[in-house]
């Protein structure tokens, strides 16, 4: 799954740590997540979207 | 909940599974090496493995809050190592079982061997799939 998460950060001028922190999950997880590693699940799909004031489907974009 | 907490309730969490692990051990060195100390009394025995038991059931569900604890990313890392864990354990052991049964090796397929698998599978599987996932 493709993703806006690291442009949205970087526009908020947070770093993962910090996202990690409001979102309650490992700096890694976001690494992973923005790097396209990882999909993340529907709650934190739904943290992270809140956080940055978005719909999921505009900050996460299903490639299949 | 903050990153910070996280850290601290998986630190927390790993301690506890690590004192219930190595009490669980001790007990299984306790009866393996103790029963010579004992004179070989079954009383002995059965309480102590009945010790272990319990001890075992402290470290199974120390694992189970370990494992709620961690955050979704880290929960998928495990559950892959254990998936993997699993399914080498099954087709190495019942190789080794059948190495046995078939007489192609000398001696008795010994379990310990089985739990060395296990262990040197999971740990390997973890630090691949950390490396995958950074």
């Amino acid at each position: 799954m493709k993703n806006r998460l690291k442009v949205l950060r970087a526009e908020k001028e947070m770093t993962q740590a910090q996202l990690a922190d409001e979102t309650g999950v490992s700096r890694q997880t976001i690494n992973a997540i923005e790097k396209g590693k990882f999909d993340p699940s529907l709650p934190l799909a739904f943290k992270i979207s809140r956080l940055f004031n978005m719909a999921i489907e505009d900050i996460f974009e299903d490639e299949t | 909940m903050k990153h910070n907490e996280l850290i601290a309730r998986n630190k927390r969490n790993t301690i506890k599974l690590a004192f219930w692990t190595a009490a669980w051990v001790l007990t299984i060195a306790l009866v393996t090496f103790g029963y010579k100390f004992w004179d070989q009394s079954p009383v002995i025995s059965v309480i102590t493995i009945s010790v272990n038991l319990l001890i075992g059931i402290g470290m199974i569900i120390a694992n189970m809050k370990y494992l709620n604890g961690l955050d979704e990313l880290q929960r998928k890392i495990s559950l892959e190592a254990m998936g993997i864990t699993l399914g080498v354990t099954l087709v190495a052991g019942l190789a080794y079982s059948m190495l046995d049964t078939t007489n192609v090796i000398s001696n008795d397929a010994e379990i310990s061997y089985l739990v060395m698998v296990m262990g040197l599978t999971y740990i390997t599987a973890t630090v691949i799939n950390n490396i995958k996932y950074k």
